[in-house]
């Protein structure tokens, strides 16, 4: 069965598009976090199914580059919405969003019944839109996907320091003589661009998690913006691929909703071992910083002669103290660990 | 003399947010090489009165030029420190990436940071006691710590006028003076430098000039003529008044 998916040509081509979008959105993803923004790209793509849903109805066929068009002008009204509502009421940006998110879903929900009953509506495959079906993707429109994707990426690289201190700081960087307006609008054309090439492939409900998860997930490996930005384009990667191939074998599975359960194991993972921020390795880290601290304070309030058996034994095992001479002495490592900890005190 | 420009001049400045003035009509004019404290209470307008002059705050009206120059054109010429509190210390960067920043203004869109850049951003981390600390991660250093780098940050920006938002704060003694002395051997270079300060204990110490604002210009000029016991307490007696109006107080 995988020898008969993996020779098969759109096969590939679907994969490769997953692939790209997932690489796509996962290095989106590390600046939406940091930026605070994990719920803009959900609002955006709840919001863009009645514009999917209207244009169908006025052309009656399935052009995915009119569908999104849509897609994209309500995607935008829902922003500029939450935008005049944070601007002009007393309503918190949150709130602001869950409202605006929630009453676009509903209408497009209500416009997609509508239509259901029509018979051209559902051999368009409009359903596919909700929880995303890649495998059945035209090739047209997976090029289409593709080609965005491959912009998205190219755009991200380019204006890699201008989106760092934009996100890090961006009173600095007004300062610095880059127009922030710019960078903001090249920042939220991005995530709009990604949303609306995945609403087919993933959905308009699990997308945003692909703006989401792997930033989060990346973040609990690494201090680094430039690792963290490559391994959460990685984990959007693998998603995108087991989407599609675990969708593909089994024709009734979404993708979107395999695309988010890999990422959801993905982000457990890291939670639980990232090498930076992970729970257990900070447990780990914080219990052998107990041990350097209480060695710290018996090697630094002490003649060292004349520390209780049970401490000198301690310090010996950790390597702060060696025996010469039948007395004990201080290490290199503990002469280490008194200036570290002499230097963190001042 | 008379006809050397003003490093800053600025010209009937208003600033709102909302309808709540905050800055109201500020006629300033700063002359090449003093160190400058600007003082007055909270909320009087102080980081408003930098921010508006680096155009990060958009003025109702007014104007402001740099050795007769407007701001776009002078721009690259001004380094900048904001408060400590605007950034996420918590973001994934380490003490020589944020310095090398400070170079972005200079290499404009899409130019990535030369060799060059990183030696003189070294070299700023070097100059304010940091040498050691090039690589480690922003979210490990202490309040002193994280000025130095901000201070760094500005050094690189190569600039004539430097405007500092409150760099004393959270910092420890030893690191304030350290951080006094760069300043004083920049304004020796013949560099413009104005620091938003809180504490007036220091300013005849720190400072030869000196603004006090309370939303309008209080009164500016060298600190031995301006920084009057007269004028202290008109900039922060419109506070007084507040609250003695409120009857029966006492």
């Amino acid at each position: 069965m995988l020898e008969l998916i993996f020779s098969d040509y759109t096969f590939r081509i679907v994969a490769l598009g997953t692939i790209l979008l997932g690489i796509a959105s996962g290095l989106l993803s590390s600046f939406v976090t940091l930026n605070k923004q994990a719920l803009v790209g959900d609002a955006l793509s709840h919001a863009a199914l009645p514009g999917i849903v209207l244009v169908f109805m006025i052309i009656k066929v399935k052009n995915l580059e009119l569908l999104l068009l849509g897609a994209l002008f309500f995607g935008l009204i829902a922003i500029g919405l939450t935008n005049i509502i944070k601007k002009y009421s007393k309503v918190k940006f949150d709130s602001s969003l869950a409202l605006v998110l929630s009453s676009f879903f509903g209408f497009g929900l209500v416009l997609m019944t509508i239509i259901q009953k029509t018979p051209t509506a559902s051999q368009a495959g409009l359903n596919n839109f909700i929880f995303g079906q890649a495998s059945t993707m035209l090739p047209h429109d997976v090029y289409l996907m593709l080609s965005i994707s491959i912009l998205v990426i190219l755009l991200i690289i380019l204006f890699w320091k201008e989106l760092k201190i934009f996100v890090f700081n961006p009173e600095f960087s007004q300062a610095l003589g880059f127009n922030n307006k710019y960078i903001s609008l090249l920042f939220s054309g991005l995530i709009v661009l990604t949303v609306i090439i995945g609403l087919e492939s993933v959905g308009v409900i699990l997308i945003s998690s692909l703006l989401v998860s792997p930033g989060v997930s990346a973040r609990q490996w690494t201090n680094r913006l430039s690792i963290m930005v490559v391994l959460s384009g990685l984990f959007g990667a693998i998603s995108g691929f087991f989407g599609t191939i675990i969708s593909a074998i089994s024709p009734k599975m979404p993708t979107g909703a395999i695309i988010v359960i890999v990422l959801s194991v993905i982000t457990i993972l890291s939670i639980l071992f990232g090498s930076k921020r992970g729970i257990i390795w900070r447990q780990i880290k914080n219990k052998i910083n107990n041990h350097k601290i209480i060695a710290y304070q018996w090697l630094n309030n002490s003649e060292i002669n004349s520390l209780p058996i049970e401490a000198l034994q301690f310090l010996t095992k950790k390597n702060y103290l060696a025996i010469q001479n039948n007395e004990y002495v201080l290490t290199n490592e503990g002469r280490k660990l008194i200036d570290y900890y002499k230097e963190a005190q001042e | 003399m008379n006809d050397k420009p003003y490093a800053i001049e600025i010209e009937d400045l208003t600033v709102a947010y909302d309808i709540k003035p905050v800055l109201w009509d500020i006629d300033i004019k700063i002359p090449k090489g003093v160190l400058m404290a600007v003082v007055g209470p909270n909320g009087a307008g102080k980081s408003t009165l930098i921010k508006a002059m680096l155009g990060i705050v958009k003025p109702i009206s007014g104007k402001v030029l740099f050795f007769n120059t407007p701001l776009k054109e002078y721009l690259k010429k001004i380094s900048y420190v904001p408060q400590k509190g605007s950034v996420d210390w918590d973001f994934p960067t380490n003490v020589l990436d944020v310095v090398l920043m400070g170079r972005y203004g200079k290499l404009g869109w899409f130019k990535r940071p030369t060799e060059e850049d990183v030696r003189i951003a070294k070299e700023a981390i070097k100059k304010v006691g940091m040498e050691d600390f090039m690589d480690r991660q922003i979210s490990e250093l202490s309040g002193g710590q994280q000025q130095r780098v901000f201070l760094a940050r500005a050094l690189v920006q190569e600039a004539e006028i430097y405007l500092l938002d409150e760099p004393f704060q959270g910092v420890d003694a030893k690191t304030e003076k350290e951080i006094v002395n760069i300043l004083k051997e920049l304004v020796k270079a013949g560099k413009t430098v104005i620091v938003v300060h809180h504490d007036l204990q220091t300013v005849k110490q720190y400072f030869d000039w000196v603004g006090l604002i309370f939303t309008r210009i209080i009164a500016y000029g060298p600190v031995e003529d301006v920084f009057t016991e007269a004028n202290i307490e008109k900039t922060y007696k419109s506070r007084h008044n507040l609250t003695l109006k409120e009857p029966f107080k006492c």
